[in-house]
This record gives structure tokens, sequence and C-alpha cells, in this order.
């Protein structure tokens, strides 16, 4: 029952536990109850929106940074995580087996601040040895959405 | 000049639904639940298996029977799926969609004069294709009471010295009805009893929300050797435009099917059969996440109709509902025909499938949700004029 909840939730957020419980044969209360219950375990972290900025007047950058590091004696990589991810600007960390060690995925709104914040924020860290910057120059795919997508139902309108 | 039309032809009844057709081609803003096709693209490793056998120049005929490696497949899925075994070579036939199938199991099986029971209502080509064979189809009127199921008692009744076929159309379009392990008992127990043959058709096996898995008449001891299986890749990994199925059934009746389908159509698309390969290795988790949206759209439509009033019975299989518009007065077609009118929703007369679909439509839910939502709105404030209306 928890994961078709979340997969329905995952793919709108905006539904209803009302419109939950009818299309998986149960009761509003007992969803409500559940979704409560994991919002509670964090397992629901949060509702967001998926946004193709690209199509707004908003100018955001997005960059992926390779950065490999030093962990350090008895806390390994979660030390330095941690001083990334605290940065508002910074939208995703991730641990990374392979040629480096932390992805970080930043928001900016042009190259400058971007490359800024590599420079003097993410360089200037101790455990800090390299990092590589890549700028994102279109999503086609997010989150599972594809973005540029308008099907058009083109089924014959009446067969048997 | 003489007139250019056989008699055959020409007597064929044209199908109900085609008068729908074409008004719904004539309105803009319709949204249409008379589909019979899923709404889900084919899953992309399958289409991307086609057009890598096109890119290896995969452009020839296949053997008249299909491609040997599709048939074991297909007779490993059938043994994953029913625990029934058959001889991918000598008892498998490659077609062109599941309606190829019934169109050869008749014409290579039938005798003249011969009957055919065609419980209805059902897919609109058992009649059709049974006249073309030169058989009489006899009808058996399937009951809402019975759940549109058959029962044993209806097919004995209508056995006569001349039945040579029963059509076991479950899960059934447009009802949405399955049968039962002992329903199809007791069904095959008459045809032991009387030597009849059985053609069960069962493109929407993948189709059933019961909870358990799909059951099939060959499960059955002693009916394996007296049905022809039909089954395809249209409904279950929305292939239908691939026009891909098979059948399984005893050696000697295949063999005979496949010479009539090596003079008629050659083989079936060799694109499509490598593709198929794929999509029975590979895609049984695609077909698994389809069949869970569909269950959802089933339970809202049932929650919908209940707030409505509409009386509908809980079809447990492929992707239809059948709710009851008896208490409006108005025949189906009148009803559908309206419908379309006043709210441009499409819906499918329920006597297109045979006489005792009268006072029922049939409504896909191979629908987007959203569109779902928006179409039962529309249906939900027809209902309430004609009920206002009424009094």
């Amino acid at each position: 029952m928890r994961e078709k909840i979340l997969e329905l939730l995952e793919r709108n957020s905006r539904m209803t536990p009302a419109e939950i419980a009818v299309l998986l044969g149960s009761s509003e209360e007992v969803i409500a109850a559940e979704i409560k219950k994991m919002e509670d375990e964090n397992i629901i972290c949060g509702y967001n929106t998926l946004v193709d900025w690209d199509k707004t007047g908003a100018d955001i950058i997005t960059a992926l940074i390779e950065v490999r590091v030093t962990p350090t004696r008895g806390q390994g990589f979660d030390n330095i995580a941690e001083r990334i991810y605290n940065y508002p600007e910074v939208q995703s960390v991730y641990l990374i087996s392979g040629g480096y060690d932390l992805l970080v995925i930043l928001e900016g709104k042009t190259l400058k601040e971007v490359s800024h914040f590599v420079s003097s924020k993410l360089s200037t860290l101790d455990s800090v040895i390299s990092t590589a910057t890549h700028f994102i120059l279109k999503k086609y795919k997010d989150d599972g959405i594809i973005f540029d997508k308008k099907k058009k139902d083109e089924r014959m309108p009446v067969a048997p | 000049m003489r007139d250019p039309i056989g008699k055959k032809a020409a007597e064929l009844k044209p199908s109900g639904i085609r008068k729908f057709f074409d008004i719904v081609a004539e309105m803009d803003d319709v949204i249409s639940l008379g589909v019979g096709e899923p709404d889900f693209d084919t899953p992309w490793a399958i289409r991307d298996e086609g057009i890598y056998s096109l890119e290896q120049g995969r452009t020839f005929y296949t053997s008249n029977s299909g491609l040997k490696e599709l048939r074991k497949e297909i007779t490993n899925y059938v043994h994953r799926s029913l625990g029934v075994d058959y001889d991918p070579l000598k008892e498998t036939l490659i077609t062109v969609g599941g309606s190829e199938a019934i169109d050869l199991a008749f014409r290579a099986m039938i005798n003249p004069g011969d009957e055919v029971l065609v419980p209805e209502p059902s897919y609109v080509s058992y009649k059709p294709c049974a006249i073309l064979a030169d058989a009489v189809p006899v009808v058996i009127d399937l009951k809402e009471e019975d759940q549109f199921r058959l029962t044993a008692e209806e097919v004995e009744a209508a056995i006569t010295p001349k039945t040579k076929i029963l059509v076991l159309p479950f899960p059934n379009n447009p009802t949405g009805a399955v049968m039962r392990k002992e329903d199809l008992e007791a069904v095959a127990k008459v045809c032991i009893e009387h030597d009849i043959y059985v053609v069960s058709d069962e493109i929407y096996s993948e189709l059933t929300y019961t909870g358990e898995k799909h059951r099939s008449i060959v499960q059955v001891p002693g009916m394996q050797e007296r049905t022809i299986l039909i089954n395809g890749f249209s409904k279950a990994f929305a292939m239908t435009g691939w026009r891909l199925g098979y059948c399984c059934g005893p050696a000697a009746i295949i063999k005979q099917m496949t010479k009539v389908h090596q003079f008629a159509i050659m083989c079936a698309p060799t694109n499509s059969q490598y593709a198929a390969v794929v999509a029975l290795r590979d895609c049984a988790g695609e077909v698994d996440k389809m069949r869970e949206a569909y269950n959802q759209r089933r339970r809202f439509l049932l929650h919908e109709f209940k707030e409505m009033g509409l009386p509908c019975f809980e079809p447990f299989g492929a992707f239809y509902m059948f709710p009851s518009i008896k208490e409006f007065g108005m025949s189906s077609d009148e009803f559908a025909t309206e419908l379309l009118k006043d709210q441009r929703v499409a819906v499918v007369p329920g006597s297109a499938f045979g006489e005792s679909g009268e006072g029922y439509v049939r409504i896909s839910y191979a629908y987007s949700l959203e569109s779902l939502k928006l179409a039962m709105g529309r249906i939900s404030e027809f209902i309430s004029k004609l009920r206002a209306g009424k009094q």
C-alpha cells in the first residue's frame, strides 16, 4: 500500500487522500493516516513542483560539479558533504563511486555566479582536491518526466 | 454488367460501430471513451528492438508459422502463465493479430452447416467469421445476473447435433467479465460430454484485476486437446498497430490453420515478430505497471458510477465498464447518440456487441485519469438532465 501511495504522489503530489483512496480501493482515513506517518518518518520529504524554467523568463543556470575530496578521519565524506549542501544554491549532493567522490548540482542566475561559487567557496574547502564544472545546456527529461512531449491521441476515436 | 458483389459478403451485417465513428470524426472537442486499444505507447524496449531489426535489414518473410525463436518464447510464456505445455514447432502459429487466428480457426475446423456457439455481448468478429466459413452462428445471451459469465447450463441448452465449436471470449470485451475456475470446469465438462471444440479468445488475459492469475479452459484436464487458445500482443503490450497474435492448439488443427494462413497471408510481419521476442522476454514489469494503472482507473470509474447512481456490475478484466442505462427508457444506440450530441462524449452502444448488449453502453478506460475525470463530469451532467426531464 505504501509504495502505491508513494508512486501516485511522486507523479502528482496534488492528489488528495480521497482521490488516492478511490484509485487504490481504500478509505480516505486510512490513506491520510498513512501519508501522515510517512511524513513523520521522513519517507515523504517534501512536495515539489517540477518546473521547466527554460520556458519562463527567469534566467537559471544549472551546473553539475564533480568534486574530488579527501575524506576526513572518523567522518568519511559526511562532514564535507554537509559543508557543501548547507549552501542554499546547492540543489543536490550525491556521493558517487568512480572517478570522483561528490556530485554537486548547483543552480545560479549567471555563469559568473556559478563560477564564483566554485572558485571562492567550493575549491577553497580544505578537503577539496579538485573540481570539474559542467553546465547543463538543455533538460530533456527530469524526474521521469519528458519536458517537451505533447502527445496527441492518434487512436481511432471509436473501435471495437 | 453482372453484379460484382457476392452474396456472402453482401449479407454480412456491417459493424454497428461504424456509424458512431463517422459522427465522432466530424465533431471537435469530443472525449472519446470508445476506443478498444491501450492508451499506452508500446514499451520502449520493444520499439527499440523493432527499430534495431529494421537496421539489421531483417525485412524478409519469416517461415509461415512464424519465427522459431518467437514461438519458443510463446510456449515458454504459456507454460509460465498457465502451466500448460505446447510444442513450439507443431502446436503454435503466429498470426496477424488475434483476429486472424479467429478466422483461421473457423476455416480450418468448420464443415458447411456446422454450428458455432457465440456468447454475446462479445467482440464483433466471431459471427461474421463463422458465417464466412459457412458455419451457422448460434448466439448465447449472457446475463448481467451471472456477471456476464457463461454458464454450463446455457451451453448445454444451445447444443444441437450440429454444434462443433464453442467460442469462449473471456476476459470479455465489452463487459469486462472473467470466468472463474469453477465456471470453466463446468463448461469444459459439457464440451467433453458433447464432443465440442473450443476457440478460446484470451487476448485480454494479462488484464485481470481479481488479484489472481487469469485462468484458461486449457488448464482443465481433457480440454487442451480440444481447444484453440488465441492470444496476442495488442492488449498486454500495447502493440495494436504491430498486428501480432498467436494461437496454440492440437497439431492437426494448427497444421490446417497454417495452410490457410500460408495461402492468405504468408507470414505475420517480420519486424513485429522480432520486437515481440523482447516483449515476452523482458517486459513483464511494464505489463504489471500498465495493469496497475488500468486497475486504478477501473476503481475510479466504479466509484463515479456509484456516485451517479448508474448501475454497473464490477468487471474484473479487460479495460471496459458496461453500465446499464435501462432506467432511461432509451435504446443504447439512442443513449450513446444523445450523449455524444449533448456532451460530446463518445461511448459505444452495447447493442453493437449483440442483442443482449441492448440496455448497456461500453465505456473504455484506456484513457488517462484526467480524461476520464472530464468525461465522468459530462456523463453525470447528461444523466442528471435525463432524470430531470423524466420527472
